[in-house]
């Protein structure tokens, strides 16, 4: 288990590398003069040669890269000059609320998701696997930005029973906490709760098609021990890919609902970033991002070795 | 002698001819016998016609301003309501479907070439494997659609620069998918017999291998085209897709947003047609993946 996690640890660093080479070529990807836009209106020639000699602008591309990679390696991710604060502080501050969020959402639709398909397996072929089916098949079809706001138009402005946007933290006053992140994080779980619940639905079925879920039947094992121990179990893998997936769009998902929902999250800070053209903070907040989703699918491929021991010695 | 040998093979290549189209008939038949892929296809063809007829039945046009209807809810003369300009939601709406569903298709032309080159290039040069498919991984690694906001973030917001951004975000995993299919076909038999002959690389690629090995990339293509139709609606929303007096259905709900309590018709309905039009394109993959990829489908049971 031990190789295996250094093994894994150690296949990240070309993905890494990769990430942050596009992330530093989208700068360069920016047309016109990127200086002008954060000068603003009123900044003079002189002003305008500073921010370019500060920014490394005037020096070819490869030593702005290698001046990146070697920022990069210190932490140092540059310098917003519109919020006036390094980079990297401004997004790890606002990185607790897209975590908590995305994390929250992804517990509410692995739960209820597999619920749903471990339900439908088990009901096969009755109206109760056919509805459990179609409201996923819906719920995957229907864009979770937009479902935010119908939650906000029918909860927030015409029930009136939560806040239709603005956030408290979690310090100040739990219950408050609560009422904003509640909706936000429905609305994520809610889209993804059906790509979940097919693939446990039709992992289960296969499962419980086997022999030796025949046999513990007819031993007359009781139908739980059936099902969870035997059954869930052996049909985990796959259900474990598709949450790494899912992680994977509940971040990106997080980054468009705080803007729906005014969440001060890394959503929110790259969005207003590119409403400002403020290109490092839009790096920086796509960089760390990126590292996240790269640690989390790290965790799924520890998962998988948890479920099935077999992949444990390939590494 | 000659003159016989010549009908011979004729008729030999007209009685293959003839299979070729019965198999391609009975596919078709087994196809739009599958409920969920018909079901897909005519809600698909309905707001596809919709689209391409947007001239004729847009009862308005979808950037007249008209100060004497404002937020108008949804009636007998606006049946979506007006906006906050007095534009009509439904004229809006209806030519936001002509705007994603090209972007959509561009983008799923774009990635279905891309990716079957890339994904044929790294499983056919075995030196390129590892480079293309490790770059490809990095860009994997970006979460959901964040490349493709930052993308087209620093590109600038126009239609074409969603289309690159989009393609850029989906070509890696539809490139995965072929290589993955393509290493499969590669290894069969009857691609060693057609080195054997002495067929050309080109020819063993086109006819032998890709023709093979198309059934996931359609499959795959199928939810490209939805994905990026919510895509395109998460571009425009943040205003980094076509700007806005565009009709585009993230434009539209990004103006439900701001009038949030007063109007809920001008986010409800495009959000709506995008849900039913992604739905269809999510049955008809359904179904496609029930017939041309039975080892993958979600129904396999009830068969």
């Amino acid at each position: 288990m031990i190789r295996f996690l250094i093994y894994r640890l150690l296949s990240a660093i070309p993905v890494l590398f990769v990430v942050s080479l596009v992330t530093f070529l989208i700068m360069w990807l920016v047309p016109g003069d990127i200086t002008a836009e954060i000068g603003g209106i009123d900044a003079s020639a002189a002003d305008l040669q500073a921010i370019r000699e500060r920014l490394g602008l005037d020096r070819p591309l490869w030593e702005r890269a290698i001046n990146w990679y070697g920022d990069l390696l210190q932490g140092d991710l540059g310098y917003s000059y519109l919020l006036n604060r390094s980079v990297t502080d401004a997004v790890l501050e606002r990185l607790p609320v897209t975590l908590s969020l995305a994390g929250i959402s992804l517990l509410l639709a692995t739960v209820i998701g597999m619920l749903l398909g471990i339900l439908a397996s088990v009901r096969h072929n009755t109206w109760l696997d056919q509805s459990a089916m179609i409201t996923a098949l819906v719920g995957l079809s229907i864009p979770d930005f937009w479902f935010g706001i119908v939650m906000i138009i029918f909860f927030g402005v015409w029930l009136g029973w939560l806040p239709t946007g603005g956030f408290v933290p979690l310090s100040e006053d739990p219950v408050g906490w609560a009422r904003s992140m509640v909706l936000p994080a429905f609305t994520l779980a809610i889209t993804q709760m059906g790509v979940i619940a097919r693939m446990t639905r039709s992992s289960m079925l296969d499962v419980l098609s086997q022999d030796y879920i025949r046999t513990a039947r007819a031993k007359g094992m009781p139908a739980r021990t059936v099902i969870f121990r035997h059954g869930l179990r052996n049909a985990m893998i796959p259900i474990v890919t598709v949450v790494g997936v899912i992680s994977g769009v509940l971040l990106s998902g997080a980054v468009v609902i705080e803007t729906v929902f005014s969440l001060p999250g890394v959503g929110r800070l790259i969005i207003g970033a590119i409403q400002r053209r403020d290109f490092p903070i839009i790096q920086g907040g796509l960089l760390i991002t990126a590292c996240v989703f790269v640690f989390v699918n790290i965790l799924v491929d520890l998962a998988y070795a948890w479920f099935d021991p077999r992949g444990r010695d390939d590494g | 002698m000659t003159a016989e040998a010549a009908t011979d093979s004729f008729s030999i290549g007209r009685e293959i001819a003839l299979a070729r189209r019965r198999r391609k008939l009975v596919f078709l038949r087994r196809l739009f016998l599958h409920p969920s892929f018909l079901a897909g296809f005519i809600i698909l063809t309905i707001f596809s016609l919709t689209a391409l007829m947007a001239d004729v039945i847009a009862p308005y046009e979808p950037t007249n301003l008209n100060y004497r209807s404002i937020l108008a809810p949804p009636s007998a003369e606006f049946w979506f309501g007006t906006d906050a300009f007095g534009r009509d939601v439904l004229s809006r709406v209806i030519y936001g479907t002509r705007v994603s569903l090209r972007i959509g298709i561009a983008v799923v032309v774009l990635t279905g070439i891309l990716g079957t080159l890339l994904g044929t290039l790294a499983s056919y040069v075995k030196w390129l494997d590892g480079l293309i498919m490790r770059s490809l991984d990095g860009l994997m690694a970006f979460p959901g659609v964040l490349l493709a906001i930052a993308l087209a973030a620093a590109l600038g917001p126009s239609e074409t620069n969603a289309i690159i951004a989009l393609t850029v975000t989906f070509t890696p995993r539809t490139a995965r998918i072929v290589r993955a299919s393509v290493i499969v076909v590669q290894g069969m038999q009857f691609i060693e017999a057609a080195h054997a002959v002495g067929a050309g690389h080109a020819r063993i690629i086109f006819k032998y291998i890709l023709a093979n090995s198309l059934s996931p990339l359609i499959v795959q293509l199928t939810f490209v085209f939805a994905v990026s139709i919510v895509a395109e609606a998460v571009l425009s929303f943040l205003g980094v897709g076509p700007p806005p007096p565009a009709p585009s259905l993230g434009n539209i709900i990004a103006d439900g947003r701001s009038n949030i309590q007063e109007a809920w018709w001008i986010a409800v309905f495009p959000g709506l047609i995008i849900a039913v039009v992604v739905l269809g394109l999510n049955l008809m993959g359904d179904g496609l993946r029930d017939i041309l990829d039975p080892r993958h489908s979600a129904s396999r049971e009830t068969r």
